[in-house]
Order: C-alpha cells, then structure tokens, then sequence
C-alpha cells in the first residue's frame, strides 16, 4: 500500500496560497453583485423589482446592494433587463450592523484558532463550504485554524442557517458552553438576515435574534475563501471588508 | 419487525391498466385518469377497504411507494397514497374525509415503508393514523412543543412565533435496551468533528457494542411546505432549490417539471438536454463528495485527501460553468435561465472527464486497500428483503438489489434517449454501497460527455404562465427518487406544496443497518449511506 504514499507526494501541494496572495483561479468564488449607476432613477427601481429578496436598493439612479440578503438567485445577472456589475473576489467578511463594539480577538489566537460549527436549519450549502476548509486545497490547518467538536475548546462559533425552532435551544446551549473570550461569525444569507426561510415560527429569521453576532459573511453559500476571510478577520489578520473600525 | 412477505419486486413493466381493472374488481373504488394519463388515480370510496387495496399494490403487484401527500381542501381532507407502477407511471390512492375527520386508517403495518410518512402527517396536520404504534414526537420534538399544535393546517399563522421556547427538562427518550449494565450514549445534534448535520443518535449500548442506534431528526425543520403557500411560482422556486443544497437542482427541477405540468408547457429541446446534462454533473460532483465521506470515516487520509480534491475541482467547474457552485438560480418553469458557450461546453467535460479519470484511480487504489475494505466489508448491512420492505431508494437501494431508477421507471425529461447503466449490488453492505456510487459516478461522467456532444441548437426557455391545477414532478435526484406535488389556486399562488425526498425514505432504512455493530464503525455506516438531513427535514 506505499501507494498512497508515492501518490501523494507525486501530486505535490496543491494548497492555495491565500493570505499570503490572492488566490486567483476560477470557481473559487461566485462572485457577487456591487452596486451599479443606471441611466436614471426610474431603471435603478426596475432593477431594484428584479430581487425577489429586497436586497436591491434604489438610491437616485444608483442600485445599491445589501449583500448580506443576496440569495444569488441570479435573476439580476443572466437574462436580466437591468443587469447588475458582478465583481468576481472573495474578501467579505464585514462587522455585523448590529455589533455594538466588536474587538478582534486577542493576539494568541492568531496562529491558533479552535472553530465550532453549528448547523442552526443550514440547507447544507454553507456547512458544506465550511467544511472544504479542510480541503487540501484550502487546508486551514497551515494558518493555525482548527474545527473542534467540543464547544468549550472553542473560540469562535460559526453558524450557518436561518435558525430553525428545533436547533435555538441546542444553539443556545453551545454558546454559553463557550469560554470567554469568544466571537460569533453569521455565515451566509440564511444566518444573517433569515434568507428566503426569512422569520416563521420555525425560523428565527437569522443569528442576531438569538445570540449577539460579531461578523457576518455574506454569500449563500459564501465560498470557502470568504469564510476563511471572515476567520482571519476575528483574529485581525485581515481587515474586514467595509471600512468599519476595528479597535 | 413484522414478517416479510415477499422478495423482490417483478423487473418487468407492469400492467398498470389490467392492475387498476383487477382493484376494480377486487374493491369499491372509482378509477379516474389525471393528467394525460401519468397518474391513474383510484378513489378509495369504503374506508376499510384502504389497507388491503394498499397492500394489494405494494405486495401483490410489486409497486413501489412514493409517499402520502394530505391536503386541506375547503371543505375535505383529501390524502393521496402515491405508488409507481414500474414503468408505467403512477398510481395515486384518493381517500377524501370530511374536516371533521380526526383518524384515518394506518396502513404502515402493510407497507412499512409509510411508517413516517404518517408519523409526520400525524405530527403536522394532527390527523391520527388508527393503530399505528408511535405516533408523536417526531418532526415537533417533545421537549420543545406540546402536542396537538398541528402547524400545517390552513387556520395556523406560520408567520408568527408559536413556540414557547423553553425546554421542557422532564422530557427522556423511548430507550428499549434495558438490561443491566446496558445504557444509551447520544451523539448530537452538534458533534462530528464540529462540521455535521444537525442529528441526534441515540445509541443504545452494554459496552462496546451498539445494540441500537435511533436517530433522531427534523432538527432543521423549516416548514418550507408551509411557508410557501401563498407565494408565488418564483418564490417557491427560491424554497426548492435552497432547502437541501446538495440536490439543488435536482429538486428545483421537480418543481419546474410540477409547474410545466400545470400549465402545459413544452420545454424546448436544448433546454431538457442541458438540464440533463446538469443533473448528471450534481450526480456526479455529489457521489464524489459522499466517496470523500466514506474515505475520511476509514480515517484513510491520503485517499481522503485526493476525493476531496476532486470533488472541489467539480464544485469550481460547477461555478465556471454556471456561476454558482452549488448550481443554484438556473432551473426556471418552461427552461433555464442562462445558456452557455461552446468553449463553456468544452470546458467542463474536460473537467468532468478529468474527475472521472481521477475517481477510476482512487476506486482502483482503495480495492487493493485492505485495511479500507476491512472496514467497508459487512458494515451496515441491508438485506434486499428490508430495502423492498422500507421501500429503500437511491444508491443505498440500489446497493440491496432494489434497482429502481426513475431515470428508467418513470422516464422524464430526455433519459429515453440516453443510454446509461444502473448498476445494482446484491450485498447490501458499506463496500456495496461504495461500488454503485463510483459507477453511478462514472455513468453520470459518460453522460455528461453525450450531452455535450449531442446539443441542439435552439431557444432555451418556453414562456410559462402559471395555472390554476395540481401536479406531481419527479426526478432521480443524487441521493434517490423526490416527487414534489404542487397545487396551485385560481391566481396563481401555491395552494400545496408537498416535497417527498429521498433522504425522508431512505432515513427510515437507517436504523435497520445500525444493529449490534462496535462503536466505531458508526460513523462509516453513517458516511456510505451519504444521506442529508437537512434534505430530510425540509
């Protein structure tokens, strides 16, 4: 069976070398819509309709973005009258709206993070993403970055979904199972704003009803390179990506 | 376990005309044929009569079970017990009730398959199945809801907060080991390595041996059923595709085939082409991931590694291809969104052809492993007598002789004119379930590369006004056969939407694998069934 051995290392690293360089192959990312002047205000509101979601915002002629309710439906992009600009990175992780004074992590957490997942009524699209973290071609494990089962060995929550009713009390539990310090990261439009389950009496509508959110990443799914963004962020190795302050 | 009747299923067509004559016969029930003839519907007219006749198709004449879709009419309960007649279509069962009804008939002791299905209709629109032996605490867990909620009737208000949040501490699980020293481990909702769907096991234990092992599921319940009634066909496209990523468009496609239905339209010819090809390349890039799984719960690491890689080559090809990774936004009714380039074409099969090449390699690596097939080798069993009893779908069917394909059963879309293999396994084990996936792997590959080679030129979406009406839509998704029932009311707006998956099935088969087996070959038993609970849940 050395097999396996030679094979391995025939094939060589194949590792991407994001942070250090951006990473630029196709497929890592979807993309995303940015914000996009038309003509007048009347086409920015025609494009603003094309959203099923809301997350269009006509603003004078200009047809502004909230990404963190994006479901990448696509009905602004392919086939669309007023298609939206699409700007292909991956860097989106951004300071939740509502964080009232989010603080990076302290500097021992730098080189060596321990990460729980929780699936809160994910449609497995995030969770799946996350999980490519540990993919040889993201593998988080070189930045110090580890998944964790077990709640009081973690640092940061990640939780992907909207929240269904079933998973609140369980999601709750995990939190306070946490040692301080601690941050929690919203992955996807699902966990930031609800999504297309929005709020029911089986969906909490999102994270921040339940537990005080710190980071948002935005994407449904964002691809592994964002939420790696957003990890990086928590411990500030990276700067998040609208220009808020981090202290 | 009740006694098993029969064994396998007749390959052949069946007669479904000369079987509705003979229920005629046999029973009072009026036969009227819906929607151009796919569905033979049979309305069940003594209630008595529901479990024999149920029976009578399952048993006698082979059928497979789709499922029970319940609708709230107006003025009726209206309950349609789905079965396919193979290769011939459907035949649906129409019990009608009036509201004030409060039981019907189980039929699960006859076809255990419907065991959950009812389970479920019981948890959701509290109708009570007569003697079936547990009902309640399913989909509304008992530590967080009270009974009698029944959330899926037309008077709840989904939009507002029902639940009381608060845990109700008294609450302990049904445990049927009970021997001294004997004790139940759980494992969930959150666990595996800090990346798994939300479950909870309950494994029942003296030691080192599992005895039992009952999972526990509907943690991500959504109610995506009920929250899209009232929403329009685009909205509720938004609910299919997204509620189990990993057969996005395998589900969206059911849907769009439900709403096409209603409203009579003919899909162009280059649109049903790409969307086969489409589902051949979810088919594929999905049974890479859950050969990942299997590889990474052996703890065979480099073989991991390599799965892995190629199944995130797909992904990236996905997205270059389509724009998104997991092939969201691109089913709509009457077509596709977007189409695609020549050189786009090219592109992905050669990047399909690459996986395929890839995934030969590693089945070829792993069959000479022997300490991966040690651990593969008799885990997990499933005799091909329980996947007909429970009804089994998908590879893990296909691993226990239950070859049924809706791709060759119940053909939709192009799949007549395209030849592939279904391959079938006898054994029933975690190897047997690893073989059909790599081949289904490589069918879907060839599949791709026909497509592509084959594509007409031409429009790729048929305006499509939605009607009023209801229908069904089926597809062979990744993980097995998915049938959506859809009604839509007078402007429009969903009415019904009922979604019957694959992982709902094939769940219910699970447990009959995790008995008296050592502790740590759950998680592979687990892996090689490559089930989504989210998928499940809905």
């Amino acid at each position: 069976m050395s097999f396996w051995f030679w094979n391995g290392l025939r094939r060589g690293i194949q590792t991407t070398r994001y942070p250090k360089s951006m990473e630029l192959e196709r497929g890592v990312s979807p993309g995303r819509p940015v914000a996009t002047s038309f003509k007048s205000s009347a086409e920015a509101e025609q494009a603003a309709g094309q959203c099923p979601v809301g997350a269009i915002v006509a603003r004078d002629s200009v047809a502004d973005l909230e990404l963190g309710r994006c479901v990448y439906c696509q009905r602004c992009h392919f086939g669309a009258r007023y298609p939206l600009d699409w700007k292909y990175d991956y860097e989106w992780a951004q300071i939740f709206p509502g964080a009232q004074d989010f603080a990076v992590l302290p500097k021992p957490y730098r080189k060596s993070l321990h990460v729980i997942v929780v699936d809160a009524g994910d449609c497995g699209a995030c969770l799946h993403e996350v999980k490519q973290l540990n993919n040889p071609l993201y593998n988080v494990h070189r930045l110090g970055i580890f998944f964790t089962p077990t709640p009081r060995a973690a640092d940061v929550l990640l939780v992907v979904g909207p929240v269904s009713e079933n998973m609140r009390v369980p999601l709750q539990k995990t939190y306070e199972a946490m040692p301080d310090p601690k941050r929690v990261l919203a992955v996807g439009a699902c966990a930031i704003s609800g999504g297309v389950f929005g709020r029911s009496a089986m969906s909490a509508g999102g994270v921040a009803s339940i537990l005080p959110v710190d980071l948002e990443i935005p994407g449904d799914p964002p691809p592994p390179l964002a939420i790696l963004h957003g990890l990086l962020v928590a411990t500030g190795r990276k700067v998040p990506a609208a220009g808020a302050q981090v202290s | 376990m009740a006694v098993i009747r029969a064994t396998d299923p007749p390959a052949e067509r069946l007669d479904r005309e000369a079987l509705i004559a003979d229920l005629q016969r046999r029973f009072h029930c009026d036969v009227a044929a819906t929607e151009s003839g796919t569905i033979a519907s049979i309305r069940v007219t003594d209630l008595s009569e529901l479990r024999p006749l149920c029976r009578s198709l399952f048993w006698d004449a082979g059928c497979g079970f789709g499922g029970i879709v319940v609708e709230e009419r107006p003025q009726s309960w209206e309950v349609r017990y789905i079965f396919l007649a193979r290769f011939a279509g459907w035949i649906e069962v129409l019990v009608s009730l009036p509201l004030s009804a409060t039981t019907l008939p189980s039929i699960s002791a006859e076809v255990h398959a419907a065991d959950w299905h009812e389970r479920e209709v019981e948890d959701l629109f509290g109708l009570r199945f007569e003697q079936h032996p547990r009902l309640g605490d399913f989909i509304l867990h008992d530590q967080f809801w009270g009974e009698g909620l029944a959330p899926f009737r037309k008077r709840f208000d989904i939009s507002k907060a029902h639940s009381n949040g608060q845990n109700n501490v008294s609450w302990r699980p049904l445990l049927v080991v009970r021997d001294p020293g004997a004790f139940a481990m759980p494992v969930g909702p959150v666990y595996e390595g800090g990346i798994g769907e939300s479950v909870h096991f309950m494994l029942e234990t003296v030691g080192e041996d599992v005895l039992r092992a009952i999972p526990r599921l509907f943690f991500n319940f959504r109610a995506v059923e009920k929250i899209a009634e009232g929403k329009d066909v685009g909205q509720a496209l938004l609910l299919a595709e997204r509620f189990a990523a990993k057969s996005s468009f395998a589900h969206s496609l059911a849907f769009c085939a439900a709403v096409e239905r209603i409203s009579g339209v003919n899909v162009p010819l280059r649109a049903k082409q790409l969307r086969v090809l489409l589902s051949e390349l979810e088919r594929l890039r999905h049974h890479a991931g859950v050969i990942a799984g299997i590889c990474e719960s052996t703890a065979l690491a480099v073989s991991a590694a390599h799965a892995a890689i190629i199944e995130e080559r797909l992904l990236r090809a996905s997205c270059c291809f389509t724009g998104h990774r997991y092939l969201f936004g691109l089913n709509i009714p009457g077509g596709l969104r977007r189409d695609f380039t020549e050189q786009q074409c090219q592109d992905l099969l050669s990047a399909v052809r690459l996986a395929a090449k890839q995934l030969e390699t590693l089945e070829d690596r792993l069959s000479f492993t022997s300490s991966f097939l040690d651990r593969l080798e008799e885990a997990g069993v499933v005799a091909p007598e329980t996947a007909r009893d429970l009804n089994l779908v998908g590879p893990v069917g296909r691993a226990s002789g239950c070859g049924h394909d809706l791709r060759k059963e119940c053909p939709y879309g192009l799949y007549k004119q395209y030849e592939f293999q279904v391959p079938s396994e006898k054994q029933g084990d975690g190897y047997a379930r690893l073989r059909v996936l790599f081949q289904e792997a490589y069918q879907s590959g060839t599949l791709v590369g026909d497509l592509i080679s084959s594509l007409d030129s031409g429009p790729i979406h048929a305006p499509c006004q939605s009607r009023q009406g209801f229908a069904l839509g089926w597809v062979e998704a990744p993980i097995g056969a998915t049938l959506h029932w859809l009604r839509l009311g007078e402007s429009g707006l969903v009415e019904r939407y009922r979604i019957i998956t694959p992982s709902f099935n094939n769940w219910l088969g699970f447990h009959v694998a995790v008995e008296d087996f050592a502790f740590q070959d759950f998680p592979i038993i687990l892996a090689t069934f490559g089930l989504s609970a989210t998928e499940c849940d809905r």
